[in-house]
């Protein structure tokens, strides 16, 4: 067996058991498993959030998209920063509102918020459509990188059924807590990874990043301002991709979830302030794509241009150890993936459409046995149509994004009503689809899914205003219990 | 609105003024500082500076605010 191969099995095989026994000794109920029993501390919750923000496509396509496009690829290092400044304002008065009613998935808070279990069902069914593409992406990511790392000894097909399989299997035990525990090996092993090879290849090509960006802007300066090698991502599209995907980030369902596992709101409040400094090993994924451009030119797949470089540099057992981070790269995120959309399916589709009496155990005897069917559809897919999802993908963060009035509005403004985010959510959603779709996207120079959000804004805003909120006046806020908490801007005020 | 939270709300504004709005503006390659070109060390910087600000208005929030109630620290 070479070095290599014993490396990646070596490193799934630990990262799998040590999932499973961090669920050990814990009384596996629903509370425990999706949320960790609301417990964690800064550490883990800041693992847990890097955990699943760094996914194979920041590993490949961050590198990736420098190779092939240039400076639009700096938008990944940007959006992190303004999705957790936004965070640390929106995300500590939805920590309340989910301690104080018991909250586990995202459609929990929107029934909660606005007495609507139809709202709940729709708004889990676009997070499960959302997920399922992204999960492809992670299993797909996974077996390119490993197949190629291990020098094609674990064909890709294998590496995704090995390693996915395991994941499911501590999902299955021991829920996020599995997940944050590989957290550690996971980020540990990554940073070594993009350190080495992030630092590692300007210096050995060009003596140093001075040296290789000066190289770059005598042999390609396109490359270095917007809209790059691209015609169509310059300065408004990526303005409007960042407004995008900054609001949308805790928009996931997955990341959205796992705001309610910290100990306290102010947990969630110190943890945005640190999470930025995460964004920063990104600008060595870069130099990599940078370095690989003026280095091995001409790739098909500029995706693969992070491993080919590393191949052509590094000595094997080295190549080993990258195939095994983003193996773990990939098993962490797809772990949470599977969990949410587990919950989301059993919890707020079939108990919230079909058996509104089904007990707590009988739910969760349910979201683990929806792991392995979300398992086995995401298997089936991933090796038997490796491309067809990943098309979808598209659709995932345009879809989740158009949930930030619903959530957000409902935080901070007593008159939205049900009517209101139901018809933005409907109308932000028909525009992503028809302009994705009908080949629009970008329109007018700018993101699909930020015209959809901004049409939905202003709709669910208009609605809102337009319908009688119930329980507004004097008669109370019964119906919309959420909107009288206290929030962290300290009133009720009417924007 | 109370004082703490308007004055952490203007803070909250900088990193979308600096890194979104001002792109028209920064999307040039020269001069470069620290080895980088312009574009790509104007946002590297304020991505750096964000947890500062933050912090920063963390710590004015905290003074301004009078503690909520059952607020844990």
């Amino acid at each position: 067996m070479n070095a290599a191969l014993f490396i990646i099995l070596g490193t799934i095989l630990f990262s799998a058991l040590l999932g499973i026994y961090a669920g050990r000794h814990v009384k596996m109920n629903l509370e425990n498993w999706t949320v960790g029993g609301r417990r964690f501390g800064i550490v883990i919750i800041w693992l847990l959030m890097a955990g699943e923000i760094y996914t194979t496509f920041t590993f490949l396509g961050a590198s990736g998209w420098a190779y092939s496009k240039g400076a639009p690829t700096f938008y990944i290092l940007v959006y992190g920063a303004l999705a957790y400044t936004l965070s640390f304002f929106i995300l500590p008065a939805l920590w309340k509102v989910g301690k104080k009613y018991g909250l586990h998935t995202q459609p929990d808070y929107f029934v909660t918020r606005y007495d609507s279990r139809p709202l709940g069902i729709f708004v889990a069914l676009i997070g499960v459509f959302s997920i399922i593409p992204y999960l492809q992406l992670q299993l797909t990511g996974l077996g390119l990188i490993v197949e190629v790392a291990s020098n094609q000894a674990i064909p890709s097909r294998l590496a995704i059924a090995i390693s996915f399989v395991l994941t499911c299997a501590f999902v299955y035990t021991s829920g996020i807590r599995g997940t944050a525990w590989v957290s550690i090996i996971k980020d540990i092993m990554m940073i070594v990874a993009v350190l080495v090879v992030g630092i590692g290849v300007p210096m050995i090509y060009f003596g140093g990043f001075g040296n290789m960006f000066r190289t770059l802007i005598e042999q390609k300066p396109q490359y270095l301002v917007l809209p790059g090698a691209t015609s169509h991502m310059g300065v408004i599209w990526v303005m409007s991709t960042l407004i995008l995907t900054g609001l949308g980030f805790y928009m996931w369902p997955h990341v959205f979830g796992s705001v309610f596992s910290a100990k306290s709101a102010n947990i969630i409040k110190r943890n945005a302030i640190i999470m930025p400094l995460y964004q920063i090993p990104i600008l060595l994924i870069f130099m990599v794509g940078f370095t690989a451009l003026l280095v091995i030119p001409g790739l098909s797949n500029g995706d693969m241009a992070f491993l080919e470089l590393v191949n052509k540099t590094y000595p094997s057992w080295f190549m080993g150890f990258v195939g095994a981070a983003g193996a773990v790269t990939a098993m962490v995120p797809a772990s949470i993936l599977v969990l949410f959309a587990s919950t989301l399916l059993a919890k707020n589709v079939y108990k919230a459409g079909f058996n509104p009496k089904a007990s707590e155990e009988t739910v969760m005897r349910l979201s683990r046995f929806m792991v392995l069917v979300i398992t086995t559809i995401a298997l089936v897919f991933a090796i038997a149509f490796p491309e067809e999802l990943v098309n979808l993908l598209i659709f995932g963060y345009d879809g989740v994004c158009q949930f930030f009035p619903g959530v957000v509005l409902g935080l901070f403004w007593r008159r939205v009503s049900k009517k209101g985010v139901f018809s933005g959510l409907f109308v932000g959603l028909a525009i992503v689809i028809g302009l994705i779709v009908s080949g629009r996207d970008p329109f007018l120079g700018m993101n699909a899914g930020f015209v959809g959000l901004t049409l939905n804004s202003f709709v669910t805003v208009a609605v809102s205003l337009w319908t009688k909120t119930p329980g507004r006046n004097a008669a109370g806020n019964q119906a919309n219990p959420v909107s009288t908490l206290p929030d962290s801007f300290g009133g009720k005020n009417e924007r | 609105m109370k004082k703490g939270t308007r004055i952490a709300v203007a803070l909250g504004a900088i990193p979308f003024i600096t890194m979104v709005f001002a792109l028209p503006l920064v999307n040039r390659i020269e001069p470069i500082i620290l080895g980088l070109p312009f574009l790509l060390f104007w946002l590297l910087a304020w991505v750096v500076l964000t947890p500062v600000i933050l912090a920063l208005a963390y710590k004015l929030e905290k003074k301004y605010n009078p503690p909520e109630e059952g607020e844990d620290q």
